[in-house]
């Protein structure tokens, strides 16, 4: 079992004509994911990669049954691509875009948790259920099937700890990357219930940064309802106060946000949090 | 982007968002002349890009001619926070009547848009929302509805901020107006503290803070006039030009890493092995060999570092390609410090391969690049 995304799942991509959706698509479709069709407006009737383009979603969703959309839209026009998304009948919509308006996020947001579509992303690498369906830009070779779930805020450090559980022997069920931006669609709240659910995983990592309160939120809930291991991994103990580290939601604004903060009110809550990513999996194998 | 006080207050009068009018001055002469127009007392406020401007002694009332010059230069000769302040902006004192806070922000945690107020102005609002959080108003609104809120729906809250009726209904106009430029000019916060009623009851604006999305920017060229290119550090912002992310800190190792959560991991680890890391840098999600040399030289300006730690993890980013940005980095500059580079996933090989023969020192894992690199660049 996974979460979110499996083997029978039906996939469209947006923006499947650009330089990023079609590099991306080619590599979806090696690694096995099923591909029914694209969306770019203004190109519906042609092909790519063997699957039909269409012009809104909605159509794409009712000629393909598909069921998710992975959007590499540019940032400027990720906003009425995503409520183009909003008005179908797709179940999960992922939004790899970097640097989508916050505005433009928080509408698309309000649009999809109205029609019951969840959002993963933006500003995010994607989500893999390992050896069955990848849905994103990571790289899939690094993951490999197990009981290890990953919920992360980051792109490259969730690789590098993904191949440290691959290469001690540590399987994923399911890899989330939720992004790095102030608003995203899918926190660690959300996405936790979905792991303590799955049978098939039996600990989760979660890989936090600083900026907001997500991991504290993430922490109150580990201790209320959960049964299943839950590791973290914090990055930011370094960071000075008031600086935006790259991505949009990094930033320290208090006394709360910051990693050491975080680091202590998971450990209070029962989630031993690793200072080196190879205690990840030192963590995990306790 | 942070913007000043007196751009604020010129985008508030662009909504019909009552202030007070002022005038920026750069040197204590222009303050008097200003001052003597507008007549005394005067408030002289300093133009800085961080919080606590009062406590710092950057607000000053003055009362008299002879003081202006005084004042001004004494503020004028600030650093408050690490920041030098380079203007001051003089408005005609207020009689205040009530003041109290009113912010509009986005709540990341909700997922919301939403006014913040508190009846008591003037007050640190974090510092109030941890000891008497009762204090704290809240009314969210959607993203969508925030460039024509309705003041009807606004009314209560407006009115537990100013009880008087012909002052609630203009606190909740005002509000509106707030959720217009919002809209708008895609603000991440806008802060009034404090809102006040004059001695005429009037609702006013005394202060303003906003605070642009820097990823709406592009939809706004009217507002990228506004950046204080002063307050910001020269090479962070031609980083940016580029495509890059950096920050400069204050220790020996310089950073070269791809993705920012994992920049930040890295620097971590270094200082988890004793190591100072001289700056934070993410060169991105694409491997333009161009970019790889723009960052070395960025890591060579500053003659504090001793050892340069390389951290790759090829995804988008391919490893041949920074290899090449390396080799070409090497040729162009003369590079007298130690370089530990760490290379892993796509392309790889290739990258290794590129790399045989040059003084380069390999790691296998980002540990052992950050053990290397504490080691070459001395323990903090």
């Amino acid at each position: 079992m996974s979460i979110l995304i499996d083997g029978a799942g039906k996939v469209i991509v947006q923006g499947i004509t650009g330089r990023d959706g079609s590099f991306h698509t080619q590599q979806m479709i090696e690694y096995g994911t099923t591909i029914v069709g694209g969306v770019t407006p203004g190109k519906g009737g042609r092909t790519a990669f063997g699957v039909p383009i269409f012009d809104t979603v909605g159509e794409a969703v009712e000629k393909t049954g598909a069921d998710v959309s992975v959007m590499y839209v540019p940032a400027k026009f990720a906003k009425p691509a995503m409520l183009d998304a909003a008005a179908s009948a797709l179940k999960l919509l992922v939004v790899i875009t970097e640097g989508v308006p916050t505005l433009d996020v928080l509408e698309a947001y309000e649009a999809l948790t109205a029609k019951g579509i969840r959002l993963i992303g933006p500003n995010c690498p994607g989500l893999i259920s390992p050896g069955k369906c990848k849905v994103g830009i990571m790289p899939g070779d690094i993951h490999t099937p197990g009981p290890v779930g990953v919920i992360s805020r980051s792109g490259t450090l969730t690789y590098e700890i993904v191949k440290a559980l691959t290469d001690a022997g540590l399987g994923q069920s399911t890899c989330i990357g939720i992004g790095g931006d102030p608003v995203i669609g899918s926190k660690f709240t959300d996405l936790l219930p979905l792991f303590e659910a799955d049978p098939e995983t039996e600990a989760v990592v979660i890989v936090g940064e600083i900026g907001g309160r997500d991991e504290v939120d993430a922490a109150e809930y580990f201790k209320n309802h959960m049964k299943k291991r839950v590791v973290g991994f914090m990055a930011g103990l370094t960071a000075p106060p008031g600086r935006r580290m790259g991505h949009a939601g990094a930033i320290v604004g208090g006394e709360d946000d910051t990693a050491a903060s975080k680091i202590a009110k998971l450990e209070a809550a029962g989630i031993p949090v690793a200072r080196l990513i190879s205690d990840v999996v030192t963590l995990l194998k306790k | 982007m942070k913007i000043h006080e007196y751009q604020a207050k010129a985008l508030f009068k662009e909504y019909n968002i009552r202030t007070v009018d002022g005038v920026v001055a750069t040197t204590p002469d222009e303050a008097v002349a200003t001052a003597r127009q507008m007549g005394l007392p005067v408030v002289l406020k300093a133009q800085v890009h961080v919080g606590g401007r009062g406590k710092a002694g950057g607000v000053k009332v003055v009362r008299e001619a002879a003081q202006v010059a005084p004042t001004a230069k004494q503020i004028l000769g600030l650093t408050i926070k690490g920041l030098p302040v380079r203007k001051v902006l003089v408005t005609p004192a207020v009689n205040i009547g009530k003041e109290v806070y009113l912010s509009l922000l986005i709540d990341r945690g909700k997922r919301k848009a939403v006014f913040i107020g508190c009846a008591e102005g003037g007050i640190e609002i974090e510092v109030t929302a941890k000891q008497s959080p009762e204090k704290i108003l809240r009314c969210e609104v959607a993203a969508k509805d925030l460039a024509r809120l309705d003041p009807g729906v606004l009314a209560d809250f407006a009115e537990k901020l100013f009880p008087e009726t012909g002052q609630a209904d203009a606190t909740a106009e005002l509000m509106c107006r707030m959720g217009r430029l919002f809209a708008e000019k895609d603000a991440s916060l806008i802060e009034i503290n404090p809102l006040i009623t004059d001695d005429q009851g009037q609702v006013i604006a005394l202060d303003a803070k906003v605070l642009l999305d820097d990823n709406a920017l592009f939809r706004h060229p009217e507002l990228l006039t506004l950046r204080d290119l002063d307050s910001e550090d020269a090479d962070e912002l031609a980083a940016k030009e580029v495509g890059l992310s950096f920050i400069r800190l204050d220790g020996s190792i310089g950073c070269m890493v791809n993705g920012a959560g994992l920049a930040m991991a890295t620097m971590d680890t270094i200082k988890h092995f004793g190591g100072a890391p001289a700056n934070f840098l993410d060169v991105g999600g694409s491997s333009d060999p161009k970019k790889v040399v723009h960052a070395f030289k960025m890591i060579l300006k500053d003659t504090e570092v001793r050892v340069i730690l390389v951290n790759i993890f090829g995804g988008i980013t391919r490893c041949d390609d920074i290899a090449k940005g390396l080799l070409a980095s090497l040729k162009e500059f003369e590079v007298k410090v130690p370089i530990v580079i760490r290379l892993v996933g796509t392309n790889e090989a290739e990258g290794r391969a590129l790399l045989e023969g040059t003084p380069l020192i390999s790691a296998e894992t980002l540990e052992a690049g950050a053990t290397k690199a504490a080691e070459i660049g001395g323990r903090s």
